[in-house]
């Protein structure tokens, strides 16, 4: 199926910026979906509130557009109650990780099979750049006039400590890395996260004086390096990007069907 | 004696009556007074192949449910104050998107942390306007089980028939009060399912389009039609718009859907009211009390009567108006500061005729505490 069947062609041209890394994520997930060859009925995308949010708009899925931070709440709801459902929950880093960090972390903790995508532009765009949890020590934003003294989560650190069982990093300059990360997430037995460094160089990169979307994507390729790699090493402020973590662990709809099971024994 | 006789806690018949009407999707967090549902829920849902969710809190809760209905299920959240405040955004988010949902709130003190174990009926008018912006809202009350039972399927139905969120407003002493429940039988009491959409496989599906008659036929998902769900204002294929007439049209739909069938929303139940010359409006457990009152005083020979309100929300303002009309006194009975108290002035002819007989240090009110205050009116001594 061409990438073009998965999306709403009604509701282009899309809302985001010019230049905005959202719209690279929206392809690279496309194709991911494309190479799994997933029928379009079997996905539930369901997101938050935000730029990144404004994504399941454009899919053609059963798309739910929830309220800010909660979609990881909403999507084990649609997930408890229809098992077969693949669900993608593409979020922005302050909707995740600030008004949604308890609901991520919770969602890490019960292993339930879904993929969340945490698409990390350091900044909240939809109101005008105001500073996030992953904005970072010292950066500029319209409510760090001043400079930032937050210091930033690691999203990767944070959900293999909650306990997801596929985290990984890729940016939206390593598109093929993108898609084949998305691939193995959404396939993943589990709860998976993808976190995507993001460009948004309408705030953070206007305001941190990074540049337009370019010299963004170079910003991401000269800042990240393969996991373990040498440069690494030589340079530990260089930020890893692949899989973290992928293993096996017991599903959380698998173990309510156990207690399904136990339950339905104990009556008889 | 038939296993359809029980002896049970309020919460518990809550449950019974949630799962005669078809709910198998309950997520909850623990809280007091409402816990024993979740309790319950955890215990009998699985048994019937049905989910039981703990979620991380209550927001979560509904938001949960809210998911779950969209594949659907018939659904059910049940807290208390803090919790029922922590629900606002999700409520307002299930009205705007038109999602069939129960939510219980078992009332106790408030504000804030307030009197956990104790009775109140402090949430009405958060039950009516918890929730940000202009909207329209359904909440049922009742005063013992064997109407809880009934006033719960109900919840169900009107949730199904209007795709509205319902706000089941208990209180702790009916939550937690034992007393016999007769469980009616299946087909006794009629159940409204979901609606789904006859559109075909590949016709275009407008999701957000009334039929001629208001109502909106669902299509799960997971089905065939894949459409957007969004608390946004939102066009009829539920895409985000800010188009004034489209905004207009779509607020006006959620608010008239409830109000325009205010009528048939209303229970409300009738005790010796046709020859009242006063008249007592109450509801939930404090209902209890004014109807001892009422029966005791008609036993002395005054003409007493009681309106009990089942439906809070939308108001029953033409009922009430209707009852109150050449009273010499009509006075609400209820654990607040006067929260009908205000919907009932507004309702009537003579607000001036209009009183309050109260109580809000978390006891029942009693009906000594009621006869008190009609001596008072009455402008007796106590």
């Amino acid at each position: 199926m061409a990438i073009k069947d998965y999306i709403r062609e009604r509701f282009f041209p899309h809302m985001w910026c010019p230049g905005c890394g959202h719209g690279m994520v929206l392809n690279g997930l496309l194709r991911a979906i494309e190479t799994l060859g997933m029928s379009k009925n079997e996905i539930v995308m369901v997101s938050g509130i935000g730029c990144s949010s404004r994504i399941s708009g454009y899919v053609d899925f059963h798309t739910l557009h929830t309220i800010h931070g909660r979609a990881l709440a909403f999507a084990t709801g649609v997930k408890m109650s229809r098992p077969e459902l693949n669900l993608i929950v593409p979020m922005g880093d302050g909707d995740a990780l600030s008004i949604g960090g308890n609901h991520f972390i919770h969602a890490c903790r019960r292993n339930i099979a879904m993929t969340a995508i945490v698409m990390n532009n350091r900044i909240y765009g939809m109101t005008g750049g105001q500073f996030s949890p992953l904005t970072g020590y010292g950066a500029m934003a319209t409510t760090a006039p001043y400079r930032n003294i937050d210091h930033g989560f690691d999203i990767v650190q944070l959900a293999m400590a909650a306990g997801a069982t596929y985290v990984a990093r890729t940016t939206t300059y390593h598109v093929k890395q993108m898609t084949e990360i998305l691939r193995d997430a959404i396939i993943h037995e589990g709860f998976s996260v993808v976190e995507i460094m993001s460009q948004c160089p309408t705030y953070f990169g206007r305001k941190n004086k990074i540049g337009d979307a370019p010299e963004m994507l170079e910003w991401f390729k000269n800042t990240t390096t393969p996991i373990g790699s040498k440069a690494k090493q030589e340079d530990p402020s260089l930020i890893e990007r692949g899989v973290f973590v992928q293993k096996e662990l017991p599903e959380y709809c698998s173990e309510y069907a156990k207690v399904v099971e136990r339950a339905m024994k104990g009556r008889s | 004696m038939s296993d359809n006789v029980k002896f049970l806690q309020g919460n518990e018949a809550c449950v019974e009556a949630a799962l005669y009407s078809g709910m198998d999707f309950f997520a909850g967090y623990p809280i007091t007074p409402s816990t024993e549902i979740a309790e319950q829920m955890a215990i009998r849902l699985p048994r019937i192949g049905g989910t039981y969710l703990q979620m991380e809190d209550e927001i979560a809760s509904l938001c949960a449910i809210i998911g779950a209905s969209l594949t659907g299920h018939k659904v059910m959240t049940a807290t208390s104050g803090p919790g029922f405040s922590l629900m606002q955004e999700a409520l307002g988010y299930a009205v705007m998107a038109e999602i069939p949902c129960v939510i219980v709130n078992v009332q106790r003190g408030g504000p804030s942390t307030g009197n956990p174990t104790h009775v109140s009926q402090g949430d009405v008018n958060q039950a009516r306007w918890g929730t940000h912006g202009d909207h329209a809202i359904v909440a049922l009350t009742a005063s013992n089980h064997e109407d809880l039972f009934r006033v719960t399927v109900e919840g169900f139905n009107i949730a199904e028939t209007y795709r509205t969120p319902v706000i089941l407003l208990f209180d702790e002493v009916v939550g937690h009060m034992r007393e016999k429940l007769v469980i009616p039988n299946p087909g006794e009491i009629p159940l409204v399912e979901r609606l789904k959409t006859s559109v075909k496989e590949g016709i275009d599906y407008h999701p957000y389009l009334p039929r001629e008659d208001g109502r909106l036929p669902m299509s799960d998902f997971g089905a065939v039609h894949r459409y957007n769900v969004t608390g946004l204002f939102h066009d009829m294929w539920g895409f985000p718009t800010d188009n004034p007439k489209i905004v207009h049209g779509l607020l006006r739909h959620l608010v008239d859907k409830i109000d325009n069938n205010a009528h048939k929303i209303a229970m409300y139940k009738d005790f010796y009211v046709d020859d009242a010359d006063r008249l007592l409006i109450s509801y939930g457990s404090a209902a209890r009390s004014a109807l001892h009152v009422v029966e005791n005083r008609r036993s002395r020979g005054e003409r007493l009567g009681l309106l009990e309100l089942q439906t809070l929300w939308p108001f029953p303002a033409q009922i009430v108006r209707e009852r109150a009309r050449g009273m010499q006194s009509v006075t609400v009975v209820e654990m607040n500061k006067g929260q009908v108290l205000e919907a009932v002035k507004s309702a009537v002819d003579k607000p001036d005729r209009v009183f309050l007989a109260n109580r809000t240090d978390g006891v029942l009110i009693t009906p000594t505490d009621i006869r008190n205050f009609l001596r008072v009116i009455k402008g007796k001594g106590i």
